[in-house]
């Protein structure tokens, strides 16, 4: 099991005719992905390998039954991607794109919270999401997760998504999926729409949650765990020394007025159950000795 | 991008938004020619990205042209919290019955945009905020609808100001958001917006943030980028595209993703030494972008090791590995560097710098020994 996407999904990329868009759309494909097409309005009924082109994510969906997509689209076309995959009735969007404008994604968000309220939007600016053995959406490498479970991870920064896959891996431990929501100020999907869905999820056991400085998410989430999570969750916080002011490369990443330090996420996390380790090497060895204990 | 003050002011007055006259002065002579065009009074005001510029003596009113040349002379150079003063803004001084305060940003955890309005104006909101909650006036604004003239009348009725001040504070608002929108600002606040004795509602001041995310739709921001305040090490990390944080310590920090980066300020920290910056160099990490960064590094007098920190994902430890050697055959580097290679095909990338390794360029197997000896290096202990 898994949880948003597996084996059955079918995805479209929406930019799969770009050089980013072909590199990993391809690179999904090969790890098993079922890519059934790809869009853009100037090459509709073309091919990328065997892949059809269409105009839009409507003429994909219908001609493919596809339910999800990925985005590979410069900034300025994010807007209109995201909206046309949610009108041509994509249930699950996937946007890697970074640089989005933040009234950009707060108009987006809110535009299909309100029209497509069954749309669930991951990222922008967001690694993706595996499902390891089943389904890789983005630009996590494949090869770093381990297949089966019981943990899933969720996860605000990319190379540490890939850095708790592969600390796993060492350890020989599975994951069910390992979602990346990404930096950015307005996010499509939260860490407690991942809590809850892994909660959800027969298969997972424990999750490990890797948040970053900025924001209130990781204390929201540890709200969440504290009153609504029977499973056990593993966390680690970066950015416990970073200067307040100063933008750590996301968006999101900053620590302003005294709001969004490391350390008052940490106490959250921990005042809720979770158990915090201070590099993501100790979050491994942490979620370790929880499935051990399983 | 922080604006300074005279740039929100004219961002401002683009939306309809009623500014003082004014003029940019970079020296006691430009501030003088400024206050004779403008006519006397004026006030000289420092432009810096920082507050508390009224209680660090940086803004003053004077009544005469020789005013302006005595405050002009001691308030360029002032040091305003780290910010050395090199700008003035003269602008027409105004008569004020009362001060208010008014501004929008993004709330995060509401995913809307927050609106607040207060009558309490002139003194830091997070003052008013922390004693006296009660005299902000908030309004959440759902980004898919906008403001209404009606929320926006129904916000400010509720903000307790002076009557004669509600409908110009609502044609202020509504600029103020459409500013705020239009103009893709992270932040745009007026602290204080002041009510005249003739009764007008009037901006007196403007703190603008904007997006650089939004650059590609306004091209005139570019204005603003060259006027954000970096240190030389930033300066030359900006013009090679990196995203570079200046710290203060002697350890030169390099990393992929900003997550890693972040992580790798932390553990250099823990280990008991002090990262000289965070830099993150992307995913890719080829040789052309490795090379920019040691560059920058290596330019830090401060940095006595360097500790180069990536993880292979979709990028294979040996093309990282032949990046560093490439780099390393660019420029010269005076600190000893310390690698930590891991993730797909670590090993071959291993074995790629093995041959290279010498007191000067060092591998350790984990994040954790990799910071350990950087921090002994840096401190001259091994």
């Amino acid at each position: 099991m898994s949880i948003f996407v597996d084996s059955n999904t079918k995805v479209i990329y929406q930019g799969l005719t770009g050089s980013q868009g072909r590199y990993y759309g391809l690179l999904n494909r090969d790890y098993g992905t079922q890519v059934v097409g790809g869009t853009n309005p100037k090459k509709a009924g073309e091919e990328v390998e065997g892949i059809p082109i269409f105009a839009n994510c409507a003429e994909a969906v219908e001609a493919t039954g596809a339910t999800a997509s990925c985005i590979f689209i410069p900034a300025a076309g994010v807007y209109s991607a995201v909206m046309d995959a949610a009108e041509g009735g994509v249930k699950f969007i996937v946007c890697i794109t970074e640089g989005v404008p933040a009234h950009d994604e707060a108009k987006f968000y809110n535009e299909l919270k309100a029209q497509y309220p069954d749309v669930q939007l991951l990222g922008p600016n967001c690694p993706g999401i595996i499902s390891p053995g089943q389904c890789n959406i983005g630009i996590t490498a494949g090869h770093i997760a381990k297949a089966g479970g019981p943990v899933g991870i969720v996860s605000r920064s990319g190379t540490l998504t890939y850095q708790a896959l592969y600390e796993l891996q060492q350890k020989d431990i599975g994951v069910t999926t390992c979602v990346g929501i990404g930096g950015d100020p307005v996010p499509g999907t939260s860490f407690i729409d991942c809590l809850a869905a892994f909660e959800a999820d027969p298969e997972t056991k424990a999750v490990m949650m890797i948040g970053e400085i900025g924001g209130s998410a990781e204390e929201e989430a540890a709200d969440f765990i504290k009153n609504h999570m029977s499973k056990p969750v593993s966390s680690y916080i970066a950015g416990v020394t970073a200067p307040p002011g100063k933008k750590m490369g996301h968006a999101g990443a900053i620590v302003s007025g005294g709001k969004g330090t490391a350390d008052a996420k940490m106490e959250a996390l921990r005042d809720a159950g979770v158990k915090v380790g201070l590099n993501p090497t100790e979050a491994g060895e942490l979620m370790a000795e929880i499935v051990t204990s399983l | 991008m922080d604006l300074f003050e005279y740039q929100g002011k004219q961002f401002f007055k683009q939306f309809g938004m009623p500014v003082s006259d004014g003029e940019v002065a970079f020296t006691v002579q430009e501030a003088v020619d400024a206050a004779e065009r403008l006519g006397t009074p004026v006030m000289v005001k420092a432009q810096v990205h920082t507050g508390g510029r009224g209680k660090a003596g940086g803004v003053k009113f004077a009544a005469t042209v020789e005013d302006v040349q005595e405050h002009a002379s001691n308030i360029l150079g002032l040091d305003i919290n780290g910010h050395i003063v090199q700008r003035l803004w003269i602008e027409k001084a105004s008569d004020i019955s009362e001060e208010y305060y008014a501004s929008f940003t993004l709330d995060r955890s509401a995913k809307q945009h927050l609106g607040m309005l207060s009558a309490e104006g002139g003194v830091e909101i997070e003052t008013v905020a922390a004693e006296n909650p009660d005299a902000i006036s908030k309004v959440h604004v759902d980004p898919a609808i906008g403001l209404t003239r009606e929320a926006a009348q129904a916000w400010v009725e509720g903000a307790n100001l002076n009557p004669v001040a509600v409908e110009g504070a609502i044609d202020i608002v509504l600029n103020l958001y459409e500013a705020y929108v239009n103009g893709d600002a992270d932040l745009v606040e007026i602290n204080p917006l002041i009510l005249t004795p003739d009764n007008r509602v009037h901006v007196l001041d403007a703190k603008v943030t904007l997006d650089s995310n939004s650059v590609f739709r306004h091209e005139d921001y570019a204005e603003f980028d060259e006027t954000q305040p970096r240190d030389e090490r930033e300066e030359a990390a900006h013009s090679k595209g990196l995203q570079y944080v200046g710290l203060e310590g002697s350890v030169g920090v390099i990393a992929n993703g900003a997550g890693l980066a972040m992580s790798t300020v932390d553990v250099v920290n823990q280990v008991g030494g002090k990262p000289a910056n965070f830099l993150d160099i992307g995913g890719g990490a080829n040789a052309d972008v490795m090379a920019g960064a040691l560059e920058v590094i290596n330019n830090d007098p401060e940095v006595k090791s360097i500790f180069i920190n990536i993880f292979g994902g979709i990028t294979r430890g040996e093309e990282v590995a032949n990046g560093i050697i490439e780099a390393l055959n660019r420029v010269d580097i005076d600190a000893p560097i310390i690698i930590r290679l891991d993730g797909t095909n670590a090993d071959e990338g291993r074995a790629i710098l093995e041959p290279a390794l010498n007191e000067k360029l060092m591998m350790e197997p984990t994040m954790l020994d990799a910071a350990r000896r950087a921090v002994e290096l840096a401190k001259g202990e091994s």
